[in-house]
């Protein structure tokens, strides 16, 4: 008999009716049947928990707009935003615990400031002073690594890294604030690199103490997400070993309780696991993009309406928080915004002779012939200015 | 009117245009190639054109293009790919270097793989890391690949057509720091073969090589060496793999030095190539030894410091100098 697939095309975009969701697109808290197993895990949030991840979502955003205004008025290169995408940060940020290993791709924006990474050197890396930015093992950075432009490549470096923590015994010994895990973030059009089929191989061989979290946002650039899958990406991983759970990316508190639970199944020693989360990418791919050549105003306005700020805030004002609450985290969000613009304009010097240093750990013949070499270079011209 | 002034970009647009109206099996293939017309829309109105099955919007998997690429040449096709950008290509490695470049020797010559792999490379943009890099060495040491890379509008209109009606794999390096400069464009005839070095410029003291974005660089070094009173020789390599060595040493022949440009890393670089044959077979001939002006040995830095990193016309100029100065 010929296989039957479910799933016919461009059908993999849309969600199944597996989908984990806690709060509806009009805010209403409202559990899918699927939601069940995990909401002993939202069960322990409280008031607090919600205004933080209401904080969280607002100041990124207002973030991501100041910086995609900063590049607009010439001070930064490049800018990445992730307008869209903070239901499924936050949410599963807030769901991981200081121990553990965070592997991002290159949207993660809110992730990076939730693990202690001052946002100004995301900046610095689109402005061109750095590659990289941050140090992921000084402690203030919470194991936050370095962001990847090399599509999916990282998804093998986070299984690795997890492989190192099975092998030194440091998870499932049945401490959960000791026992250590790791998360890898991409996209859904990193799916389709070898390296992503790989590192789930990997993750399931070693039974990693590991989650793959995909943000779908349903476009890889122009392309969209029906090129990468005929089927959702949930099930990506179950030929692998890796079994997958969907999630409304857009729903915050869905993103916390399953990535919570997810973790903890990681790192209580029940191997890989993967979340695909439903979201969308607002704004443009990058600063250099034009999204109007390849997608709809109505599928861009059929997104906003499923906002994760404004679905939360609606469950907040439902709840009894007062407007003052509201008033007060806008305000913060523009002072936050406001200090990233000021020192943005303020970055400057980066020493020429600095691209030497980390080339190499360890003295390397040719980086100091050439540093010798460019210090005489640059000398010459002062001495001939001087002539 | 048989002449047109286009920027680069569209050059290569109309030379694959013309490729694909001339033969039918000539596909296009690449990331957001099709209904976005490229990140440098350099392949825009071809998919409206042509159709999704002779512009697929792939998959975004590089190894998966080139790999599919050799199955769709082993079929008839003539696949051209497109690689987003230079930093790019490595997850292709193996399927370009163990494959692509060597499947016709493993078929004893039974099979030939007119594969185009179209490479957006080198500086000069500003961009973040993987976006700028000239990876042209590692290609250019591996046998059975094809390599060449157009300096202006009017080399990219005829070269891209004739790489494609290559029976070899031909890499295909695009400065693209040139793609919006404009240039006349001869569309009546291309004037060199695909493999032919070109001297665009005449000059007796010192003869400068290079290809690529490093073309211009060289002829503005020439335009302040001349104020000097220093006559410069330019050579638009055009062809990296392999090498068209008569107008490089004819030329070496009257000015006796000789100076090698390159947006890459000097170290086992093809300037380094150069320099070797040059010494090997023109050693009597030569005033000073031939000198290589690279950029650093170290990854492609941060933006900020590209200026500083990539060799410019001061550069060129210094080597100029030095070379002089034997
Ligand atoms: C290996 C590789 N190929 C191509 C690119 C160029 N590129 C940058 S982002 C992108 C699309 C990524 O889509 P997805 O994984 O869905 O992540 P999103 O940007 O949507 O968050 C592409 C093709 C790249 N960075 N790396
Ligand atoms: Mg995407």
């Amino acid at each position: 008999m010929p296989f039957q697939s479910r799933y016919v095309d461009g059908v993999s975009s849309s969600a199944d009716d597996t989908m984990v969701q806690l709060l509806t697109p009009e805010g209403k808290f409202k559990p899918s049947a699927s939601a069940e197993e995990f909401l002993p895990y939202f069960e322990k949030l409280t008031d607090a928990d919600y205004r933080k991840f209401y904080r969280e979502m607002v100041t990124v955003r207002r973030y991501d707009t100041e910086a995609t205004n900063l590049q607009r008025q010439g001070q930064l290169a490049l800018w990445v935003p992730s307008h869209g995408q903070e239901g499924a940060q936050v949410g599963s940020a807030f769901a991981t615990k200081d121990q553990d290993h965070i592997f991002p791709a290159y949207r993660e924006h809110a992730i990076a400031h939730i693990r202690g990474v001052d946002l100004i050197n995301i900046i610095r890396q689109f402005k061109g002073f750095t590659h990289g930015g941050w140090n992921p093992f000084d402690p203030k950075h919470k194991n936050f690594h370095i962001y990847t432009l090399v599509i999916g490549s990282h998804a093998l470096h986070s299984t690795g890294y997890a492989m190192g923590i099975k092998f030194d015994g440091a998870t499932n010994t049945g401490k959960p604030d000791k026992d250590e895990a790791v998360i890898v973030y991409f996209g859904d059009g990193a799916t389709s690199q070898g390296d992503v089929s790989e590192a789930f191989v990997f993750a399931a061989s070693y039974q990693t103490p590991q989650v793959f979290f995909i943000q779908n946002n349903h476009w890889a650039i122009s392309v969209p997400v029906s090129v990468q899958a005929r089927v959702p990406l949930y099930t990506r991983g179950e030929g692998f070993g890796v079994p997958g759970t969907q999630i409304d990316g857009n729903d915050v508190f869905a993103s916390f309780a399953v990535t919570a639970k997810h973790m903890d199944d990681a790192r209580s020693g029940k191997g890989p696991s993967l979340i695909e989360a439903h979201t969308y990418r607002i704004g443009a791919h990058t600063s250099s993009d034009d999204p109007t050549k390849y997608r709809s105003d109505a599928e861009l306005q059929d997104w906003i309406k499923k906002d994760p700020i404004a679905r939360l805030e609606t469950f907040l004002k439902a709840s009894g928080t007062e407007e003052k609450f509201f008033a007060e985290v806008h305000q913060e969000a523009a002072d936050f915004a406001a200090d990233i613009r000021r020192r943005t304009v303020e970055l400057t010097g980066l020493d020429s002779s600095s691209m030497f240093d980390s080339v190499y750990s360890e003295p390397h013949v040719l980086m100091d012939e050439q540093r010798q070499w460019l210090a005489a270079y640059d000398a010459s011209f002062e001495e001939e200015a001087q002539a | 009117m048989s002449v047109q002034n286009l920027p680069l970009a569209k050059a290569i647009n109309l030379g694959l245009q013309a490729a694909m109206a001339a033969d039918p099996k000539v596909l296009l293939m690449g990331e957001d190639i099709g209904t976005l017309g490229g990140v440098f829309r350099v392949t825009e109105g071809l998919k409206t054109e042509f159709g999704e099955h002779r512009v697929l919007d792939t998959p975004l998997a590089e190894s998966g293009i080139v790999g599919s690429a050799i199955g769709l040449a082993m079929r008839g096709y003539r696949p051209v790919v497109e690689i987003q950008f230079d930093g790019f290509i490595y997850p292709a490695f193996d399927q370009i270097t163990s494959q692509l470049a060597k499947m016709t020797f493993r078929h004893e010559g039974a099979l030939s793989m007119p594969v185009v792999i179209r490479v957006p490379y080198g500086g000069h943009i500003g961009a973040v890391e993987h976006h700028q890099e000239s990876p042209e060495a590692y290609f250019a040491h591996t046998p059975g690949l094809r390599l060449v890379s157009p300096s202006n509008p009017h080399d990219a209109y005829w070269m891209i057509q004739e790489a494609i009606a290559s029976n070899d794999p031909v890499m295909f390096f695009e400065p693209k720091s040139r793609y919006w400069p404009k240039g006349d464009v001869d569309m009546s005839a291309s004037g060199y073969p695909l493999h032919a070095s070109r001297v665009v410029r005449e000059g007796t003291d010192v003869t400068l090589v290079g290809h690529g974005a490093m073309v211009s660089m060289m002829l503005q070094a020439a335009d302040v060496a001349a104020g000097e009173g220093t006559s410069i020789e330019v050579i638009d390599l055009r062809s990296i793999s392999p090498i068209d060595y008569a107008p490089i040493l004819s030329s070496v022949a009257k000015t006796g030095r000789l100076v090698v440009a390159q947006e890459a890393p000097g170290f086992a670089s093809v300037g380094s190539e150069i320099a070797a044959t040059v010494h090997e077979r023109s050693f009597y001939l030569l005033e000073a030894p031939v000198l290589r002006v690279s950029a650093f040995d170290t990854p492609f830095p941060p933006a900020k410091q590209e200026a500083v990193y990539l060799p410019d016309a001061d550069r060129i100029l210094d080597a100029v100098d030095r070379a002089l100065s034997y």
